[in-house]
């Protein structure tokens, strides 16, 4: 199957084409359809998980396939001890000025995960799509859409170059905008698909920079090429640097981090599935995945040997804080998550930036499983409990009697998500902590242990609102159908258990053996279980719990604290700052579109005004004065009638200026010429012998 | 290669007057009729130098297309086709004619300056890079991703003027 | 033949156009204009592939055909839109950027 991997992201893409021309005439309306692809997927990506163990077992790196040949002998030269290289396949895909552009496949322990983890959750949400979209209008077209947005993650992961990459980057773009806008009907769902759309396109130029500068620094798109490059001590490194930094560009825009994290509160205008499966589990980790990938090209770029705060570090810390503070003021308990996910990708990014592969990888391995198993819960007890509401505080509360297969599984969720041991998150979390104590990176795991409180204060909220309390809302709660709570009970079992993959204090570092690179990639610290740590990170969540607890739990509404915004004016304003989600929205809609839109020509036109004209009367003003200093001790007439002239020079000279700006194009465009011509002129007077 | 010499005098006057009219013209049509000349004396040029494809490419798409869709253009916009001076120029025409004459003298400096001298050989070799076969050889093969783009571009051009000119 | 020639004809033909960019008031004929200047390219650039005996140049004079007639429907577009909103194809009528 490792030879083969073109199979599973082929297999969802015939799919898609599939369901799109006959999926209205099939007995299911197509999900039997999208179902059985991704269905075939999973057990594919269990076959290459299962075999890509195997060749890490045997360490003997197994038979050189093809290209793998020549990245052995480059990587002899590298000088480790052993390594299991990826196994590449590559074609051409088109010849262009002497390069050749391929397309192909690598595949090694991350590739295999990652395909495991995208294919398992893309067939539980199509399962559990299939009673949440029920009676919905554009059923068949939804599951299309989810087996292209499968085939276009599945292309990412396997991608061999990182100009097919961009080609699935792009394409789960696109697969994200189409279907957060599924419910197009409201204006407020479309555009919501247009911001995340142009949002995260912003980091997409600085991805296709990133592409550039690394093909022309490398001479190569390929991934293991690029990788080899970065590690081989003849690269440039302010270019690395450079290259490092756009593509970390990339990463910020689609995995939601400061400050392009406001894209994803509001994609959770799509259906919940989407939510889960897209905003939760795979496309916002694909920016966690590149870096992972090129993660030579970074380690050297941002110098995270050095043990130094660097950039990449810096933003995840920060997008940890702003996201788990953000999640304390939501109503909706959709947008709870989603900031939720935006704090937590947070992590992974700093894990990143603290030279914590292993944990970084590990964090999303384990945070698909209960961050979907979280949304697909929330999204049955919008189903079965709210009316289709996502309002916690108006719609919501007691449903723990009425659902209790939900609330099993979510509480589940959310104990992982808090890191109580021994859940999945816990074990992820915690190796993130550990390493970057390890490496010198203290700070960040303040940082980490304020996230870890943080995060168990705001789910405690999001629980107690939803399942505790009396039933606020005016339906008849019932427990959701079998296709709903099945996927949740699979996913709770991982919630659970994933986390023992490596489970370093018992002795288990399966994870890391299997899925760690050892092929053309930094020698990277892996910690030792640090018991102390430990215990006050699992100490400092469960304070975290109880303090949020005896806040919601003991009083209904927020005890001592209630109308403490009211009361307090800090408080107050606090509070204001967080709703208005630190203004950063305000500032990309208003400031910067409005200021581009009008706001140039009329400040330039301030400018005009106030500047230059303040300028020009300033110097006026103070030649005047000057002036009249003189009058005594230099000769009247002289020195008046200059500086008089000299300051209607300047005055009529700034009137002069004033009047290029006609608004008039072609005035433009003859200073244009005229300048150029004497540009030109320039440099011919000077070139000329 | 006295004939030479004198074809390429011939096209270059008419050419020189023809997109003099075009640029001082008083009627919109006999501009655009004007632009017609010039664009033929710029494919003849392309024969002059061996460049028969380009040269044809230039006939059918500049004169066959290109002159047709402004035809269209001076219909839809009903530009006015009197003769009243100044109707058709705005007031900054001398300023203009002072820039396009200094552009004019810097850019004749500057080639005199760098390739004053040179000649073009009239080889066998170049009579061989001029057939289409060479064109589309290099075309297809050495700029073959470029031209998808283009297609990729004039599509984009298509569907944004579709949508500039729609009326809704 | 001399180089030079061709290359001369070529920024007669530019500073032609340019005046006609500059001085037409009708965005039709500055359109026309335009074409008068990417025409001078052209020759330039089939001057040079003559030149240095490289069919390349020949190739790029194709891509700017290409554009050109791009450029010329959209910029048709835009001129039937100004035309719609004012009135009149007059490219002066349009300066809401009056400082």
């Amino acid at each position: 199957m490792l030879d083969y991997a073109w199979i599973i992201p082929a297999l969802p893409a015939v799919s898609f084409f599939v369901i799109m021309f006959f999926g209205k005439r099939a007995p299911k309306h197509g999900a039997e359809i999208g179902i059985a692809a991704v269905g075939a997927s999973f057990l594919l990506s269990c076959v290459a998980v299962v075999e890509w163990i195997n060749r890490v077992e045997d360490a003997t790196g197994g038979e050189s396939h093809g290209l793998v040949a020549l990245g052995k002998s480059i990587f002899a030269a590298g000088g480790a001890e052993h390594g299991v290289a990826p196994v590449v396949h590559t074609l051409t895909w088109w010849t262009s000025g002497g390069t050749e552009f391929g397309v192909g496949t690598t595949v090694d322990g991350l590739t295999v995960m990652m395909m495991f983890v995208v294919t398992l959750i893309s067939l539980l949400v199509q399962i559990y799509s299939t009673a949440y979209m029920h009676d919905d209008r554009r059923y068949t077209w939804f599951f299309a859409c989810l087996s292209l947005f499968t085939a276009s993650m599945l292309t990412l992961v396997v991608s061999e170059n990182l100009l097919q990459l961009l080609v699935g980057w792009e394409l789960v773009g696109l697969c994200s905008f189409m279907l957060i806008g599924h419910w197009w009907e409201d204006r407020a769902n479309s555009r919501a698909a247009i911001k995340a759309f142009l949002t995260t396109r912003v980091g997409d130029i600085g991805l296709m920079i990133g592409v550039i500068i690394m093909f022309f620094a490398a001479g190569t798109f390929s991934i293991v090429g690029i990788n080899e490059y970065a590690l081989g001590g003849e690269a440039q490194h302010s270019l690395l640097m450079f290259g490092a930094l756009c593509l970390f560009i990339g990463i910020i825009g689609k995995s939601g981090q400061f400050p392009l994290h406001t894209w994803l509160p509001d994609a959770m205008a799509g259906p919940t599935p989407v939510s889960a499966l897209i905003h939760a589990a795979t496309m916002v980790v694909a920016g966690v995945y590149l870096g992972a990938r090129v993660y030579p090209v970074l380690y050297e770029g941002f110098n995270i040997h050095d043990g130094g705060a660097n950039f990449m570090a810096i933003i995840g810390g920060v997008t940890i804080l702003i996201g788990a503070l953000l999640a304390f003021v939501q109503r909706d308990i959709k947008r709870v998550l989603a900031y939720s996910t935006i704090s937590q990708l947070g992590y992974m990014v700093m894990a990143l930036g603290v030279g914590a592969w292993t944990a970084a990888v590990f964090h999303l391995f384990t945070h698909a499983f209960f961050k979907a198993l979280l949304f697909l819960g929330a999204g049955s007890v919008s189903h079965s409990g709210s009316h289709h509401s996502f309002d916690m505080k108006s719609d919501m509360g007691g449903l723990r009697k009425h659902m209790p297969v939900t609330f099993a599984t979510f509480m589940i969720g959310s104990l992982a998500l808090a890191g109580i041991f021994p859940l999945a998150g816990f074990w992820s979390k915690d190796e993130i902590l550990a390493t970057a104590g390890e490496s010198g990176f203290d700070a960040f795991v303040v940082v980490g242990l304020i996230g870890a409180v943080l995060t168990a204060a705001y789910m405690t909220r999001c629980v107690y609102l939803t399942f505790f309390g009396e039933y606020r809302g005016h339906g008849h709660p019932h427990e959701s159908p079998r296709a709903i709570t099945v996927p949740l009970i699979i996913l709770s079992v991982f919630s659970v258990l994933a986390g023992f993959a490596n489970a370093v204090p018992l002795g288990i570092h399966k994870f890391t053996e299997w899925f760690e690179p050892t092929f053309a990639f930094p020698h990277l610290v892996h910690a030792e279980f640090d018991y102390s740590l430990a215990i006050i990170s699992v100490a400092i969540a469960l304070v975290g719990i109880g303090i949020a607890a005896s806040l919601w739990f003991r009083k209904e509404e927020l005890g001592p604290f209630a109308g403490l915004t009211k009361r307090n004016a800090l408080a107050g304003r606090g509070y204001t700052f967080l709703e208005n989600k630190y203004y950063l929205d305000f500032l990309y809609e208003n400031v910067i579109v409005d200021g581009i839109r009008g706001g140039v020509a009329r400040a330039y036109y301030w400018f005009d005004q106030n500047v230059i004209d303040a300028v020009v009367k300033g110097v006026g003003r103070g030649a005047a004065r000057a002036g009249r200093f003189a009058y005594d001790a230099l000769d009247q007439r002289v020195v008046d009638g200059s500086i008089n002239a000299i300051a209607a020079g300047t005055g009529e000279a700034g009137g002069a200026v004033r009047t290029v700006q006609s608004g008039r194009v072609q005035r433009y465009a003859l200073l244009l010429f005229a300048s150029v011509g004497v540009m030109a002129l320039a440099v011919f007077l000077a070139n000329v012998d | 290669m006295w004939e030479r010499d004198i074809a390429f005098w011939v096209i270059a006057l008419a050419m020189m007057a023809a997109a003099l009219g075009v640029v001082r013209s008083r009627n919109v049509v006999h501009a655009a009729l004007f632009l017609v000349v010039v664009l033929a004396g710029a494919a003849a040029i392309y024969i002059l130098l061996v460049a028969e494809f380009v040269a044809w490419v230039q006939v059918l798409i500049y004169i066959g297309a290109v002159v047709i869709l402004f035809l269209f253009g001076i219909m839809l916009t009903r530009a006015p086709m009197g003769t009243e001076e100044g109707k058709l120029d705005n007031d900054q025409r001398w300023a203009a004619g002072v820039v396009a004459l200094f552009v004019l003298g810097v850019l004749i400096a500057l080639l005199v300056d760098a390739f004053g001298g040179t000649d073009i050989k009239f080889t066998n070799a170049l009579v061989e890079q001029g057939r289409t076969r060479t064109v589309s050889n290099s075309l297809f093969r050495d700029f073959l991703v470029p031209f998808e783009v283009v297609s990729m571009l004039l599509l984009a051009a298509l569907v944004g003027a579709v949508v500039l000119a729609r009326r809704d | 033949m001399d180089l030079n020639a061709f290359l001369i004809l070529a920024a007669v033909l530019f500073c032609i156009g340019i005046y006609g960019v500059l001085a037409r008031r009708n965005g039709v004929l500055v359109l026309m204009s335009v074409e008068l200047m990417l025409n001078a390219v052209n020759i330039n650039l089939i001057a040079f592939s003559a030149y240095v005996q490289d069919v390349s140049g020949q190739v790029f004079a194709l891509f700017v055909i290409t554009i050109a007639a791009a450029e010329v429907g959209v910029g048709l577009a835009i001129v039937m839109l100004i035309y719609r909103n004012l009135r009149s194809p007059d490219l002066d009528k349009i300066d809401q950027l009056k400082g």
